[in-house]
């Protein structure tokens, strides 16, 4: 189940070497998430309309391992965008990916730009 | 810096470096622990949840990470075998030496077993460690392999074999408890009390065998049963063994510490041991020529060392050991305190029994009537914070001592005023050992969350018993500081729910992004105020969980339920639980198509499992051509009237329930509440459809219909109160309507109605004059709202495929392609599927 969980790894901007183009913005529901698929890995991209930004994490929680973040609930924690796992509510910071209810997993995060209307994902 | 040496890794050991950090840094002293075991301290307390889950995990008590954060040196599955106290040092099994400054025997105890002859037999097992359950329990698997029934016996009526032989009993073995006292738990209970917590245990199955001796343990190899006189014999073939305990003192013995006769190593109050530099805690300390085996004195003993060892040679344990304790029994309340049994005939007992709901409370009072020295509590155990806090502190008792038991006759008021009235040094959480003026400081500077307050002063993070209790010193303390205590959706809106059900109606508003931006704070909002707002739009403007789509709780959002594979489940509504054949047929088909788990749902429907997110409108699709329309199984809303055959069939039934289930079942579907809610219809008292354990509940009687209402089974089962008798159908329906409404508007986030009926003020009298009398002037509005929103119904799945857009379809797992989630996998069962179990 871990090799799952190795495939994800936090990605800074500064070392993305390959913008992956996943979708038109159009595709993405306004204030809401949805999953990418690159190259067998799963990416959860979300779309906070009301701010003008994009995130981008994991598609599995790493809390009980299914492929099931682009579902979640996206909001905040104290100024922190996040997003809340659709079968235990755990919530993830967005910007660092880190667990916001002090358990000790966490998620990788990647870069998300738009472009000339498309959505990119940053990638090695 | 000097050296701690700690024997023992149990609770108290654990605990002892726990404290001992808390105090000091690491860099001041080197401490090194042993333990015996394979692996670190756990919680021994809850062992026996380890025969349900098996997450050793779960129990421990600190991961080895915090050891070494906190540059503890741990050396588990290595047992010290000698002390020699002229050269403070110490020798292990494997031959290594430490030298110590200071040395912390928290060896514990180990399992008392009896010398009955033949006691050492295959199938005799002990309960202490998690290595004594996995043996336990492989026996089990061993011996039900073998095709017969099986039998197994607990030694030992107390606490710790009772709670083993429900676990035995749930791995489906025939389970006997032989206890050779004339009652179980004879430390903590009387016969009465025994009798009570016998019946019950006994409905629960297992056998209860008093007053046995037992002489020998029969059988060749393995046990075949136990003798308890020439011709008394119970044929077992297995035995778990919980007949009390003996302090491990085996070290002490051999370097030549005081040992008392009877075992355990003698300490002081300070304790001490008769060696300066040695100090005993736990189960294995002989304190005031007793043996504590009770978490909370162990705690306590631990902290007194620490305080010795880092120069407080004040610190003492008190004179008076408390051993109280509550607990809850295979979901029995058990409870005693203070001078429970009253040998000494010190004190006046007061008795309540009730045998049809099996309670038993007494109470011992001095023989003045002015304080109470002890008491007893089965089958209810609600008021044990409360007598257990006026024992400790000597508090003053009500004119009537009965009124503890009894509460207050004739009067609204509370028997036993608020918790403010305790004293500041009364000890609220006993495990961490903090007081009532800690919990209320921290309120007064601010801390004003159980969470905080956890975290500030760590009362309720361990038996978590006084949770109530502190939940409670918080809300009074606010209240006596002129704070409104106000029950606020989250960080984004500072209104309750009702409020925003309120502002939302009178002021229009259509959105969640106008709510925030006019109400509440921020720009994101959350997953716990989202929800709240898509349930009042529905509750308000009949919206479906089509609508606000982003905002909608995870089941709404793709109107199904999602489970634990990330799969869903699918339930179409059979409204009453009436179905033909026809119906049953198609489903049939539907569940094969798509290679479905299929099972009937407690609510007498049938539900689908393993629907990957893809196929769900390809399902619904089917189901809805067939006929069938969404059952709502996944939203805060009414979810099934479960009914019996009644007068249609049953030659009992006074009138036609399933009729009046399938009538009041359509009004309500769809209709979205604060949480779920389920009714039932009876045909007559039998009550075979369980209304009464339904939010709403119908009964037939004589001369029209029992309206009863805030039911529950769940965590805290609840039987419906009356709210109105023999009344007509029409009646029935138009109090339910009020009642319903009423709920909607008032509730909190999240709250069933038997939670908001046990709240609200008057409770079940306010709510009648509430729908009956209209006392409020609401009924109007009340008849109204409800009638708007059972004409605007519509079924949200027909709505969802009709409106599906190919481009953007939310039910499709990835944006950039059509797959699937290829990461789900099935395995079989019964002839089903199943999701594969988590890790």
């Amino acid at each position: 189940m871990n090799s799952i969980l190795e495939q994800y790894k936090t990605l800074p901007e500064s070392e993305v070497t390959t913008w992956f183009k996943a979708a038109p913005v159009s595709k993405f529901p306004e204030n809401g998430g949805a999953c990418v698929k690159i190259e067998g890995k799963q990416i959860a991209v979300f779309n906070f309309t009301v701010e003008g930004k994009w995130y981008a994490s994991q598609n599995v929680c790493p809390h009980k391992m299914e492929m099931v973040l682009s579902r979640g609930m996206i909001g905040e924690d104290c100024g922190t965008p996040k997003i809340a796992c659709p079968l235990h509510k755990k919530t993830f910071s967005l910007e660092t990916g880190e667990n916001l209810n002090g358990e000790e997993y966490s998620i990788a995060v990647y870069p998300v730009k738009v472009e000339d209307g498309f959505v990119y994902i940053g990638t090695n | 810096m000097k050296t701690i040496l700690v024997i023992g890794n149990g609770m108290v050991g654990y605990k002892f470096c726990e404290k001992l950090m808390a105090k000091t840094k690491s860099e001041d002293y080197k401490v090194v622990v042993f333990g015996e075991e394979p692996r670190p301290a756990y919680d021994r307390v809850h062992l026996s949840e380890y025969f349900a889950d098996q997450n050793a995990e779960r129990l421990s008590m600190a991961p080895r990470s915090w050891y070494e954060e906190n540059k503890i040196e741990l050396i588990t599955n290595e047992r010290v075998t000698d002390i020699h106290r002229g050269s403070k040092t110490i020798t292990t099994i494997s031959d290594k030496e430490y030298t110590y400054d200071y040395l912390v025997l928290a060896t514990g105890s180990s399992a008392f077993v009896p010398p009955i002859p033949g006691v050492e037999k295959e199938g005799v097992f002990v309960y202490r460690t998690i290595e004594d359950l996995d043996a336990t329990m492989a026996y089990v698997a061993k011996i039900k392999a073998e095709g017969s029934p099986k039998k197994a016996a607990i030694l030992g009526g107390g606490l710790l074999g009772l709670e083993a032989g429900k676990a035995i009993l749930d791995m489906g073995v025939e389970t006997s408890v032989v206890e050779f006292a004339p009652r179980l738990m004879p430390r903590q209970l009387d016969n009465d009390a025994s009798k009570v917590l016998q019946r019950k245990l006994e409905d629960l199955g297992i056998e209860i065998l008093l007053s046995k001796g037992t002489q020998n343990i029969e059988g060749d190899k393995a046990i075949t049963g136990m003798k308890f006189s020439e011709d008394e014999t119970l044929p077992v073939d297995m035995l778990l063994v919980s007949a009390g305990i003996r302090p491990r003192d085996e070290l002490a013995k051999t370097c030549g510490l005081d040992v008392g006769t009877r075992g355990g190593i003698v300490v002081t109050n300070d304790m001490k041991t008769s060696d300066d530099s040695i100090y005993a805690i736990g189960e294995c300390a002989l304190l005031n020529h007793m043996i504590y085996g009770l978490v909370a004195p162990g705690y306590d003993m631990a902290g007194v060392a620490v305080d010795q060892i880092l120069g407080n040679i004040e610190a003492a344990m008190p004179t008076s050991i408390d051993m109280s304790t509550k607990l809850k029994l295979s979901g029995i309340d058990v409870a005693s305190f203070g001078d429970a049994l009253n040998e000494n005939k010190e004190s006046e007992s007061i008795v309540y029994e009730n045998k049809f709901q099996g309670i038993y409370k007494k109470i011992n009072v001095s023989k003045d009537g002015k304080k109470l020295l002890g008491g007893i509590l089965v089958g209810d155990a609600s008021d044990y914070n409360m007598l257990h806090q006026i024992f400790l502190n000597g508090m003053k008792i009500p004119e009537n001592p009965e009124d503890l038991i009894l509460g207050a006759r004739g009067g609204e008021e509370a028997s036993f005023g608020s918790a403010l009235d305790l004293p500041d040094s009364a000890v609220v959480c006993s495990c961490e050992a903090v007081t009532k003026g800690d919990i209320c400081c921290k309120v007064e500077e601010g801390v004003t969350t159980m969470k905080g307050i956890a975290s500030e002063t760590k009362a309720t993070t361990g038996c978590g018993g006084c949770k109530p209790m502190v939940n409670d010193l918080i809300k009074e303390t606010l209240k006596a500081q002129g704070v409104v205590v106000k029950e606020i959706v989250c960080e984004h809106f500072e209104y309750s729910r009702q409020e925003l059900y309120e502002i939302v109606k009178i002021k229009g508003i259509k959105t969640y992004d106008e709510l925030l931006a006019t109400y509440g704070k921020g720009k994101l909002g959350c997953e716990t105020c989202k929800p709240v707002a898509a349930s009042l739009f529905a509750s308000i403007y009949a919206d479906t969980g089509n609508d606000h789509n982003v905002i909608q709780d995870s089941n709404d959002k793709f109107l199904a339920n999602i489970q634990r594979n990330g799969t869903y489940s699918v339930v179409p509504r059979v409204a009453g639980g009436e179905i033909t054949p026809e119906q049953l047929i198609i489903l049939g088909q539907i569940g094969k198509k798509y290679d479905l788990y299929t099972k009937i749902t407690g609510g007498a429907r049938i539900d689908f499992f393993g629907a990957e997110l893809h196929e769900l409108p390809l399902i619904w699709k089917d189901l809805i051509d067939a006929g069938f329309e969404s059952g709502h199984a996944y939203g805060k809303s009414l979810r099934t009237v479960k009914s019996c055959v009644g007068s249609t069939w049953c030659r009992y039934g006074m009138d036609e329930s399933v009729s009046f289930a399938i009538e009041i079942e359509n009004r309500y579907k769809g209709l979205r509440s604060p949480h779920k809610i389920k009714g039932g219809v009876s045909g007559c008292i039998r009550e075979c459809a369980e209304a009464r354990g339904k939010d709403f509940g119908i009964i037939a009687v004589e001369g029209g219909w029992n309206l009863y209402i805030g039911g529950n089974g769940g965590a805290t089962p609840r039987h419906a109160e009356l709210l109105a008798e023999k009344i007509t159908n029409e009646e029935v329906i138009k109090y339910t309507d009020r009642f319903l409404m009423y709920y909607i508007k008032t509730a909190g986030p999240l709250v069933r109605t038997a939670a908001w009926l046990d709240k609200i003020e008057g409770g079940i009298e306010h709510v009648k004059d509430v729908v009956i009398k209209d006392s409020l002037g609401l009924c109007e509005e009340l008849d109204k709202d409800m009638a708007g929103l059972v004409d605007a119904y519509k079924c949200e799945w027909k709505e969802a495929i009709e409106n599906i857009d190919e481009q953007n379809n939310r039910f499709a797992h990835f944006v950039n392609s059509t797959d699937g989630d290829e990461n789900i996998e099935f395995v079989s069962l019964r002839d089903q599927k199943m999701p594969k179990l988590w890790s």
